[in-house]
Order: C-alpha cells, then sequence, then structure tokens
C-alpha cells in the first residue's frame, strides 16, 4: 500500500516535471566566452524577465573550446566569441544560421589582488621581484593573444618568460591573480569590473593601440536556424538592455560610430 | 636530435613527455616510502582509527580532481596555511611548480599505492612473522627479511599502478599548474592545449601515445600473476 502511495507520488512529480517542460515556449543553450561571465549573468537575468517560461542555459568557457566543441556537434543554440574569428571560421564552415555579428569590443587591463595596480604600467612587469604574472593561454584564448601582443609591444615578451602562468581562459586567469598564486595579471576589464574583483587592488587599463582589438563576435548556431527564442535573444543582446550592460561592464559597443 | 626521429612530436610535446615521466617517477619514489609505513599500520593495527585512515588514503578514489585541485589551490596559495609556511621557509608558493605538483600527485595517487601494499602485508598473516620472532629476529629484521620479500609483488604493483595514474593526471595540474614548459606543462595538458588549438594531428600523436603506454602498462599488470592484487 506504502509502495502504490510512493510510486504515485512519483508518477505525480514525474508528470509536473515533464508537464512543465512540455508548457515551456522555448529553450536555447548559449555556450559564452569566460570574460562574458557577469556582463551575460545581468543580460539574461533582464532578458528571462520579459520571458519567463522560457529556459535560457548559459554555459562559460573558453572561446577556443566551444570553438572546437561546435565543430564537433556540440549542443549550443548561440555561441558568443571572444574572438570574431572563431564564430566567422564556423560560419565559413556552413554551420552557422547566419552572419557573424559583432557585439562587443574587449580592453585588457593589468590587474592584482595585493598591490595597487593603477599605480602601475606594463613596464614595472619587468620588475623580478614581481613574481608570477597571469596571462590566458595565447595558443588557444583570445585575450592571451593579445596579451601576447600588448607584451611583445611593449617589449618584455622575452623578458618575463619565465614568469608567465597561462590561464586555461581569462575566467581562470583572473582566479590565478585572485587566490594570490599570481602576482599580478593580464585579464579582461569586464571582469576586473565585477563586485568580487573590484573591490581589490584596482586596475590599470593597457592601452589598446598594442594590440589587435578584442573584437568579440557571436551567431545563431545552425541547429538553432528555426528557433524563434534564439532570434529574439540575438536580437536582445543588441538592443539598449544589454547594451547597456555591456557598457556598464566596460564593453565598448562595436557599431558606435554606425548605430543602428 | 629526437625531433628528427619523430618529426611529428616538437620540441615542446618532448619537453611535456620528460616531464610526465620526471613527474611520476619522483611521485611514485616518494609514495613508496610514504605509503609502505601507512600501509603497515593498515594492515596491522586494531585500532578504531584505521577505518578513519583508512578512508582518509582512499578519497582520492572517489573524489573529483576538481576539489583536490581547488583546496591545494587555497591552501598552498600566500593567503592559505600552506602557502604561508613554505613562504616562511623561504621556499616560496607551490603552485605553478613541479614541487607543487609532486605534492598534489602524492596526494592524487596515494591509494593506488598503499592498497596493493597493504593487501599484501595482510597476505602474509601473522604466522612468519611469529616463526621469524621465534628464530629471535629482530622487528626491523623480520620487516627486511621477511616481510619485504614476501609483498614484493605487492610493491611491484604499487610502483606500477602509482606511477601510471600520476601518469594520468589532468583535472589537478590544470588548475594548479598554470601550464608552464618544462614545470608543470605535462602530457595530458599539452594534449588538451593541442586539442583547443585545433592542432588535431599533434594532439593525436601525444593521445596515441597514451594509449598505447597505459594499456602496455596495464597489460604487465594482468599478465603478472594476480595472487596479491585483486
Amino acid at each position: 500500500m506504502r509502495l502504490i502511495r510512493l510510486a504515485q507520488t512519483l508518477l505525480l512529480a514525474a508528470g509536473l516535471t515533464l508537464g512543465g517542460a512540455a508548457n515551456a515556449n522555448g529553450a536555447i543553450r548559449i555556450a559564452a566566452a569566460a570574460d562574458l561571465k557577469f556582463a551575460m549573468d545581468e543580460i539574461v537575468a533582464a532578458f528571462r524577465a520579459d520571458h519567463p517560461d522560457d529556459q535560457i542555459e548559459v554555459i562559460y568557457g573558453s572561446s577556443g573550446k566551444f570553438h572546437t566543441q561546435i565543430r564537433q556537434g556540440a549542443p549550443f543554440d548561440l555561441y558568443f566569441s571572444a574572438d570574431i574569428a572563431f564564430p566567422r571560421g564556423l560560419e565559413e564552415r556552413g554551420l552557422s544560421a547566419g552572419p557573424t555579428r559583432p557585439y562587443a569590443i574587449g580592453r585588457l587591463v593589468l590587474w592584482s589582488n595585493t598591490r595597487d595596480a593603477s599605480q602601475m604600467t606594463l613596464a614595472d612587469l619587468a620588475d623580478e621581484d614581481l613574481g608570477r604574472i597571469a596571462i590566458a593561454n595565447p595558443r588557444h584564448a583570445p585575450y592571451g593573444m593579445r596579451a601576447e601582443e600588448a607584451l611583445r609591444a611593449a617589449g618584455l615578451w622575452d623578458d618575463l618568460q619565465g614568469r608567465l602562468v597561462l590561464g586555461e581562459n581569462i575566467a581562470q586567469t583572473a582566479q590565478f591573480v585572485q587566490t594570490g598564486n599570481a602576482a599580478i595579471g593580464i585579464i579582461a576589464l569586464a571582469l576586473a569590473l565585477n563586485p568580487a574583483l573590484v573591490a581589490a587592488g584596482g586596475y590599470y587599463l593597457i592601452d589598446d593601440a598594442l594590440h589587435q582589438p578584442l573584437e568579440q563576435g557571436f551567431i545563431i548556431t545552425k541547429r538553432a536556424a528555426e528557433n524563434p527564442l534564439a532570434a529574439a535573444f540575438a536580437d536582445y543582446m543588441q538592443g539598449p538592455t544589454a547594451q547597456g550592460i555591456m557598457l556598464r561592464y566596460g564593453f565598448i559597443h562595436p557599431g558606435a560610430d554606425q548605430d543602428d | 636530435m629526437l625531433d628528427d626521429l619523430h618529426p611529428a612530436l616538437s620540441h615542446a610535446d618532448w619537453a611535456a613527455v620528460w616531464l610526465t615521466l620526471r613527474l611520476a617517477s619522483v611521485t611514485t619514489v616518494i609514495l613508496m616510502f610514504v605509503g609502505t609505513p601507512i600501509a603497515w599500520w593498515l594492515a596491522r593495527t586494531r585500532s578504531r582509527l584505521k577505518a578513519v585512515v583508512g578512508a582518509v588514503v582512499a578519497l582520492p578514489l572517489v573524489l573529483p580532481p576538481t576539489v583536490l585541485g581547488f583546496y591545494l589551490l587555497v591552501t598552498m596559495g600566500p593567503f592559505g596555511p600552506v602557502g604561508r609556511f613554505t613562504q616562511w621557509l623561504g621556499i616560496g608558493l607551490l603552485p605553478f611548480t613541479f614541487p607543487g605538483l609532486v605534492v598534489a600527485s602524492v596526494f592524487y595517487s596515494l591509494p593506488f599505492v598503499v592498497q596493493p601494499i597493504q593487501n599484501a602485508f595482510e597476505a602474509i598473516g601473522e604466522r612468519p612473522l611469529e616463526v621469524a620472532a621465534t628464530l629471535r629476529a629482530g622487528p626491523w629484521d623480520r620487516f627486511f627479511t621477511v616481510v619485504l620479500p614476501l609483498a614484493t609483488p605487492g610493491f611491484i604493483t604499487a610502483a606500477i599502478l602509482g606511477f601510471a595514474h600520476t601518469v594520468g593526471e589532468f583535472g589537478v595540474v590544470l588548475m594548479i599548474g598554470g601550464n608552464i614548459p618544462e614545470q608543470t606543462r605535462v602530457v595530458s595538458v599539452a594534449i588538451y592545449d593541442h586539442v583547443e588549438a585545433l592542432e588535431y594531428a599533434e594532439a593525436h600523436v601525444l593521445a596515441a601515445g597514451m594509449l598505447v603506454f597505459s594499456f602496455v602498462v596495464l597489460l604487465t599488470l594482468y599478465s603478472r600473476n594476480n595472487k596479491v592484487w585483486k
């Protein structure tokens, strides 16, 4: 008797869950570059308020990894990369449901948890006593590629070789610095501006003339071509609310002079 | 020179292979010294603490590497207790260094060394030791002339498993390694980097090498008469 009641309860619970999913209007899964962590959380929260019945999932990681995974058929509906070259590559392979859209330009900063980076410049990195310097892996992380360019342009790259530690993505790079395991790091302005990091240290904005622009782009993937929620989110991303949030996190609007 | 013989492996990849072998060797040697007394105690004790110590030793078997990686990163960092201690000793911080990886690997591979040795000790039983004692062999004498020879297969199994498991380490290294050539960029991390950078050919050479290596190790292990390791 008890077992039957338990079974009934379980069935009821299962029914509610399935029913809930069936009632939802739509679902999207977003792959987003690690530098978007805080900005995208806010944008998704604002978007959810307008779409209470829809399911929106965001997974953060390195742009290069998502690129590889989408090429191998990963179930992402939108892909926000920190380097526009990755989604363009997917577009060329016919894996996107439309053109690559630029959504932001990122900036690099020096940030430390133990000293006031706002009083420093790149040249200060040459000081051996400073200790370890964290950057994202320049081989596949966009912020790492740009950090390497900036350090080369500043004539520091070769001197710093023994002291660089490489984060798998820009969020791990920030985490190396936040835990103090690296004395200082070159991270995304968007991460330095988030509440957990902004309280400590301060940051130094790296001259963007020292590196190629961190032009960021996104696509709707081929699998989401017929998904109206994906299209809605893509439009929302380029609307005033999302752009306002992006601006607060230090991202520059890519079409600042050609407003639509 | 080696690069000429194996054009598919770059200098950096060879460095990763060499580093991995060095890490696994150092870790295994340390684990044999650290693991043997623990295994001996676990095999002989009647203490109620046996279950507790046994469980702690076995933890790395079930914990995700991220748990170990996270706690090591925080405790060995400049704000953590281990980090403060190593700085006080004047050796700096352990994360992103080879010694740091050795420390992590010793924890990570501990059960793979302790358990086979413990099994071997338990299989010997009390009898040979009692006989040796009646022949007036002292405790150290008994250990080296009776226990060690009888437990040799267990030690070999322990060394092979400890070595192989350290070679297979990835998650912990990714979290506390920082990807430094010849310091912390081991083969598993190098493979990950190649895949991320879409260098599938290079990833394939290293990955296939790992596959063959691991298979040969396990084949060796299972081909030996497995009286001890069950």
